[in-house]
């Protein structure tokens, strides 16, 4: 088996910005303006009522020097270009070249204000990325407003809404149907749009059974929210008995693709019976994540729900494209404009890029990898997968269980992926909540990584599993080679400890610790 | 707070040779003619040397010999053996520790259902009870995650008994395991012990704000409560979850037994069958409950008072059941039990349920027939 690499992360004792420099430095000098322009401008551009008294409190430091300061920071994260096999974040590489498409004045310098006449460039990759999509899902229109996959799921709720209130059904059609185990934005946006949230169980099969769907689904309900596969990386094979039950009680049924990867260009949501469906354009579609707000929820729908989605919509009427705002019963604004634009254009890149075939093909090799890797971390003592006594194959992910090595060693899943950061690895996703397994981790290799890298993210594992038996103290109090030695995660309870803001930083630490190192 | 230690040497042989328990002599001898090796002892030293490393010097009164102190030899701790008479091999030896140890104690145990059965027996006043987890069965919610985990509670109880949180409601329950050997699951309630508990292990690791059950099942019992129907006989209870419908009514509900309500007022407090089936009369009944830690009954468990003949008027249309969706993810299996004494009643009873674990939140539940 591959070795683990030695690593050591750079540690700089770095102040913070507020506290670098001194009175009067500064990056860039602005001449005065010529005695033309500021008669031109004259007095008063600020009213009197809006300008600030006092000058604001900002880094006084020269261009080289907030580099310098940057340039540290950066040292000392590993920078996401790592294995960073994270289950449900489906990572990918965010290529350069769809970042320079992004990045020319075609795009960069257009303004959604503009006449649609001076957009028809943009407005066309829109309308046939929103093409593409529809050949992936079988749904009959797209938009691209949500920034971000819960958003989607917040879409479709307000699309629900705004349908069932236009049959003057909303006082009776009042909950939303989920499962324990789908995406957890989907009870949170129901919620938030006023739906009473049902959850199902997973059951043996590692499913919720149909039956509890059926007993679940009735007059009152609006909608049914599910993925599959779910974070188990199950595929449930009755989907579309799903959908029959849902619609048999006359419920809106969405398929949240949040773990598209798997089944990417092998099936379609209209097929299975969904009537709408949305896709991470950040994860399923090499965009980047963004940190949660720029990315992208692709949501798209059949023609029976288009009436209700937010506008404006991109159309096309022979061979010219327009902004179509005029829409009665949408459910109103998600999103200001059309979304995060410069994102779809690069998900636009990667489609065109991969082609039909190569999207089929990146799904096979998903499936392939997590399956070799499921085969792998078998072989390592004390780690279990979910659901064990279920033979069927996983497919682009596998939810993982620490609890017999924790049970033995107590050492568990947060002490391993603090440990993992020491070999250079990005500490794994362990799962989202609720936590069904104990000690839970999720690895999704995708179709990025090599075999050489899935061997050697494996290899740490097995390293530290070797490690939690050996040395256990060494594993419970990583990590020992980065920059910040353990997070305790009771800071983030006790507001005392921490700011968000410079002010918040002298009020809660006083100007003492403000100094700091300067 | 003195740390007492008690070990059943012959807990959890019989589960690595299949026999689903060790309960009764005969099925320990069964055990070790099929090769097992006892565990309990090991586990509880495993345990102890966490505390000793935490905590050096602590002191331990310990049952004699392999009942407990030969696992603490030569751990850094200093240990009191309990003066008691020769060990007979049987869990006589266990109560008679449990109570040697004294008011206000905290006795730890390595075993599993059956040890803490007789823990909680011969419980001293006021003492409290910790399970190192070594037994087949462990349905009871007295026991940590771990030896590991036990001996870092510990250390932390000995740090400052207020870092832990405590609860009186643990409970203590246990499985027939004849029937389990013949491949059915009937898990009883045999009492409810104090114990520490250990903060969410999950929240500790993720950082994430700490999320109250209690509150959501407050903000859920005002819904039930809000929703009542007029005329309709509540039959509320027991338990802590069920008790919040009669809390959002403005009254302390009587947590061990059952109360009924009728127009949302409290017309009867830990009643009887009789007086329940008396109240009932001909008119329309709900029922609002909870649902037992681990086993997951609904009734039949600790609400004997809820009769047949109630139940039956309720139906299952007419069951209201509050419990958080920790209590119900713990489940020793994603289901709900009943066992109302009518095989009839039962099956009729069997279906999905919904159980409301937070405002506008709820968790469908399978229904079956203990």
């Amino acid at each position: 088996m591959t070795a683990p690499r030695e690593f050591h992360a750079a540690r700089w004792n770095e102040p913070l910005v507020m506290q670098l420099g001194r009175p009067g430095a500064r990056g860039q000098l602005f001449p005065a303006p010529e005695p033309e322009v500021a008669e031109a401008v004259g007095e008063g551009l600020i009213p009197a009522a809006v300008a600030r008294k006092d000058r604001p409190q900002l880094p006084e430091i020269t261009e080289f020097e907030a580099q310098r300061h940057y340039l540290h920071l950066s040292q000392m994260t590993l920078g996401m270009m790592g294995i960073s096999l994270f289950g449900t974040c489906t990572m990918k590489y965010n290529s350069k070249t769809a970042e320079y498409a992004a990045q020319r004045p075609e795009l960069a310098e257009v303004h959604p204000y503009q006449h649609p006449d001076t957009l028809q460039g943009v407005l066309s990759i829109l309308h046939e990325f929103d093409q593409i999509l529809r050949a992936l899902s079988g749904m009959d229109q797209f938009v691209f407003q949500a920034g971000g996959g819960a958003d989607a799921a917040y879409t479709m709720a307000a699309v629900a809404r705004a349908y069932w209130a236009d049959r003057g059904q909303l006082g009776q059609r009042t909950e939303m149907v989920t499962s324990i185990q789908a995406h957890p934005c989907n009870p949170a946006t129901a919620a938030a749009a006023g739906f009473r949230v049902i959850n199902l169980p997973l059951e043996e099969k590692g499913y919720p059974s149909l039956q509890a769907l059926q007993a679940a689904v009735g007059p009152n309900t609006a909608l049914v929210m599910i993925n599959n596969p779910d974070d188990m990386g199950i595929y449930n094979p009755e989907i579309r008995e799903w959908t029959k039950a849902a619609h048999a009680a006359g419920a809106l049924i969405f398929y949240d693709h949040a773990n598209f990867n798997g089944v990417m260009g092998k099936l379609s949501a209209r097929e299975l019976g969904f009537d709408a469906c949305m896709f991470m354009l950040h994860k399923t579609f090499g965009a980047p994540k963004a940190g949660g707000g720029p990315a992208v929820g692709a949501y798209g729908c059949t023609a029976e729900l288009a009436p209700y989605l937010p506008a404006p919509v991109v159309l096309e009427r022979a061979g010219h494209y327009l902004l179509d705002h005029d829409r009665p019963k949408s459910c109103g604004k998600i999103r200001e404009f059309w979304g995060n634009v410069p994102q779809v254009v690069k998900a636009w890149a990667w489609a065109r890029a991969m082609g039909a075939e190569g999207i089929r093909l990146a799904s096979d090799i998903s499936v392939v990898a997590n399956n070799y890797m499921d085969r792998k971390l078998a072989e390592i003592p004390g780690l279990q997968r979910s659901h064990d006594n279920i033979a069927v194959r996983r497919m682009e992910m596998t939810r993982w269980s620490l609890g017999p090595l924790k049970e033995e060693t107590g050492v568990g899943t947060v002490d391993f992926a603090n440990r993992m950061a020491d070999y250079g690895i990005d500490p794994w996703w362990m799962s989202h909540e609720p936590w069904i397994v104990p000690e839970p981790f999720t690895p999704e290799a995708g179709e990025l990584w090599s075999k050489e890298d899935i061997d050697a993210w494996i290899a740490v594992v097995a390293r530290i599993a070797r490690e939690a038996r050996e040395c256990p103290e060494k594993v419970r109090t990583a990590p020992h080679n980065q920059p910040v030695a353990q997070v305790k995660g009771e800071v983030f309870d006790d507001p005392a400890r921490w700011a968000m803001t410079w002010r918040a930083f002298l009020r809660k630490h006083g100007a003492e610790a403000a100094r700091g190192a300067a | 707070m003195r740390i007492g230690l008690v070990v059943n040497p012959v807990a959890g042989l019989g589960g690595a040779v299949g026999l689903r328990g060790t309960d009764g002599p005969g099925t320990v001898a069964e055990a070790l003619r099929r090769g097992a090796v006892p565990q309990a002892g090991a586990r509880a030293r495993r345990a102890f040397g966490v505390l000793a490393a935490a905590r050096p010097g602590a002191a331990v009164a310990a049952a004699p010999g392999a009942l407990g102190a030969d696992w603490l030899a030569g751990l850094a701790l200093e240990v009191t053996p309990l003066d008691l008479p020769a060990a007979t091999g049987t869990a006589r030896d266990t109560r008679a520790a449990v109570a040697a140890m004294g008011p206000g104690a905290l006795v730890v145990f390595a075993g599993g259902d059956g040890t803490a059965r007789d823990v909680a027996a011969a419980l001293p006043p006021g003492a409290a009870m910790l399970g190192i987890p070594s037994g087949v069965k462990m349905h009871s919610g007295v026991f940590a995650v771990s030896p590991e985990a036990a001996g870092r509670l510990l250390a932390d109880i000995l740090a400052d008994p207020d870092r832990v949180a405590w609860t009186d409601e643990a409970e203590v329950a246990d499985i027939d395991e004849a029937a389990l050997r013949a491949g059915t699951i009937a898990p009883r309630l045999f009492g409810h012990a104090r114990a520490p508990l250990a903060r969410s292990r999950m929240q500790a690791a993720k950082g994430s704000p700490r999320r109250d059950d209690g509150a959501a099942l407050a903000a859920a019992a005002r819904e039930v409560a809000d929703a009542m129907a007029p005329g309709v006989l509540y039959v509320i209870g027991p338990g802590t979850s069920a008790g919040a419908v009669t809390r959002a009514l403005g009254e302390a509900p009587t947590l061990l037994g059952v109360d009924a309500v009728r127009d949302r007022r409290r017309i009867a407090r830990d009643a009887t069958a009789a007086a329940l089936e008396r109240l009932a009369g001909d008119g329309p009944v709900r029922l609002v409950l909870g649902v037992t830690g681990q086993q997951g009954f609904l009734l039949g468990r600790g609400n004997q008072q809820i009769s047949a003949p109630l139940i039956a008027r309720a139906g299952r249309e007419g069951l209201i059941v509050l419990a958080s969706e920790e209590k119900l993810r713990r489940l020793a299996q994603p289901c709900l039990w009943v066992d109302t004494g009518d095989p009839a009643l039962d099956a009729a009873l069997t279906g999905f349920v919904r159980v409301h674990t937070g405002p506008g939140r709820a968790m469908l539940m399978r229904i079956g027939a203990a």
